[in-house]
């Protein structure tokens, strides 16, 4: 595997070269959102500058290239995660949380009615949660959850069990909390056994470890292009070719149909049918852009990165703070990525937070959208640490000046 | 880092470390009220007793960040024993400090007098960190909703 230089990616990113009170920056809250490298912000300027029109729609010439550069980005991103059909099964969304939204309302509350049975886990975003129980309290579905071990990992000793009879399985690719990545490929067939569909939150996985969808095993992927060296305001659903052929529309509008009349209308093919209204095309630019440039980088080299600073991270907390200091997260760096959670002993997560910005450190505290995960827990928030292809061990360093500060100041 | 130890001032963590007035009052008689803020997971229960327009007794429990958790200590430490009129006095106050002055405030524009706060201008600092304003009122919302259920 050929390694790149982060020292280069970080020159690679303009949003590296400032400093935050007077320090340099050590961005530790990629799983948040990432920071965008030049190429991105350029494809998108530059497609502003020269090619932006609407799509679909005029016959002139830089709307053919407009709708080129858009068609092409979903070409990319699908050969990116290895969908068989990337110009049927690419949906371009606002965020995973949509896309998620879009599959629960134009699948999920066509297809499913009471009593129906969808198994989500106790690790799941908000994103995966709140879509089903709004469909339990309108529908009556009936939801089931695999549990968290005490090791952070997917409880899958019950796992036939709670699959017996389940329409669908929406997981976790990657924790955002724990930096947790299941073994989607060994439900997705526990699941195809049961008849369920299989659905993943891919937002933490796609941009850190390389990601196909037919090696997974799974019908549905959800993903947002900022948590991948992309910009915000898109996010992506792929589904394969014949299940989103067989969903109806989600949002309707221009875009989204064949036809209207007065009384009715004929929705379009997908992935058309599902994108109502003038799509980010923009966005669209710059997460192909991205894409080129994760590529450029390989992704099994952005995954082994991920985890070696994962090592050296749970190394140091460990050895400089011991007790003092409580990782969520698996502690070998197997099957997981490049994200962890610290609780320190006597400093709430906020406040941890906010001594780690005067180091220049960036982590999020909180309850990373997973307050039942945290409930499971049994902590009402944490300090996640989460890194990307531009961290570096200096980074880290940063964080463990900051935490003993914070220990000194609140111990 | 002056402006950190401005926001961590010793009055501060020592509220934190040892809240006054922590726990739960039996209801009834008490009145019992959950606060939450969202976006940082602090969840606060508080209960009151009211009685002939002064608050009897007043506890805060739950959990947060060392902001939210002083200043529902000193919020108890200034409320307890009052009358209804001057805790909202008081609570008018405080926000005006935080620069969120309530709507229907009739002082809303007047300059504060910080030494009228007593032991609540500890929290003065945080107005420099916008994102925290919501911890340290997250009691105060608690308390006024718990007023405004009880019509008090």
């Amino acid at each position: 595997m050929k390694r790149f230089d982060p020292e280069r990616v970080r020159r690679d990113v303009p949003e590296l070269q400032r400093t935050v009170h007077g320090l340099e920056m050590a961005y530790l809250d990629s799983a948040a959102s990432s920071l965008a490298p030049r190429s991105v912000i350029e494809a998108m300027s530059r497609y502003y500058e020269r090619t932006h029109t609407n799509v679909h729609r005029g016959v002139y010439q830089i709307a053919e290239e407009a709708t080129e550069a858009y068609e092409l980005a979903r070409r990319s991103v699908g050969s990116f995660i290895g969908a068989p059909h990337p110009d049927k099964e690419i949906v371009f969304t606002k965020n995973a949380t949509e896309s998620f939204n879009l599959f629960a309302r134009a699948w999920g509350a066509s297809v499913l009615g009471e009593g129906d049975v969808v198994v989500l886990t106790e690790m799941e975003h908000h994103a995966n949660i709140v879509p089903w129980l709004q469909l339990k309290e309108e529908r009556g579905i009936e939801l089931r959850y695999l549990g968290v071990t005490d090791q952070f990992r997917l409880d899958l000793t019950r796992l036939d069990e709670t699959l017996a009879g389940a329409s669908l399985v929406s997981i976790t690719a990657m924790s955002n909390v724990l930096g947790t990545i299941p073994p989607i490929r060994t439900i997705a067939d526990a699941a195809h056994a049961a008849g369920a569909l299989i659905a993943i939150d891919a937002a933490q996985l796609v941009g850190h470890a390389p990601m196909d969808v037919v090696d997974l095993g799974v019908d549905v992927a959800c993903f947002s292009a900022h948590k991948m060296l992309g910009p915000t305001g898109i996010g992506v659903l792929w589904a394969r070719a014949e299940l989103l052929a067989s969903m109806p529309p989600f949002l309707g509008g221009g875009g989204m149909i064949l036809d209207v009349r007065l009384d009715s209308f004929k929705p379009a093919d997908a992935p058309h049918r599902f994108e109502a209204g003038t799509p980010p095309i923009a966005e669209a630019v710059g997460l192909a852009a991205a894409v080129r440039y994760l590529r450029s980088l390989g992704m099994d080299a952005v995954a082994a990165h991920d985890l070696e600073l994962t090592g050296y991270a749970l190394e140091r907390l460990g050895s400089q703070f011991g007790d003092k200091v409580r990782v969520y997260s698996p502690q070998d760096l197997v099957d997981r990525g490049g994200v962890l959670s610290i609780e320190l002993e006597g400093v709430h997560a906020h406040d941890l937070a906010q001594v780690l910005d005067r180091h220049g450190v960036c982590v999020r505290p909180g309850h990373h959208c997973a307050k039942p995960l945290m409930r499971r827990l049994g902590v009402p928030a944490t300090a996640r640490v989460s890194f990307g292809p531009y961290s570096v061990e200096r980074d880290v360093d940063s964080l463990l000046s900051g935490i003993e500060h914070a220990l000194g100041m609140f111990g | 880092m002056d402006d950190l130890e401005d926001l961590y001032r010793e009055i501060i963590l020592d509220h934190y470390r040892s809240p006054r007035n922590r726990g739960e009052l039996p209801t009834p008689p008490a009145h019992r009220t959950e606060g939450y803020n969202p976006l940082c997971g602090d969840e606060i229960v508080l209960t009151i007793v009211v009685a002939d327009d002064v608050i009897e007794d007043v506890r805060v429990d739950g959990h947060g960040c060392s902001i939210s958790q002083s200043s529902a200590s000193l919020m108890t430490g200034v409320v307890k024993g009052k009358s209804l009129d001057d805790a909202k006095v008081a609570m008018r106050s405080f926000k005006r400090m935080m620069t969120v002055a309530e709507e229907d405030d009739p002082d809303a524009d007047e300059p504060i007098d910080v030494r009228k706060l007593g032991e609540l201008a500890a929290l003065q600092g945080v107005v420099k960190f916008p994102v925290r304003i919501k911890c340290a009122t997250l009691a105060w919302n608690t308390l006024a909703q718990a007023l405004v259920e009880m019509d008090a």
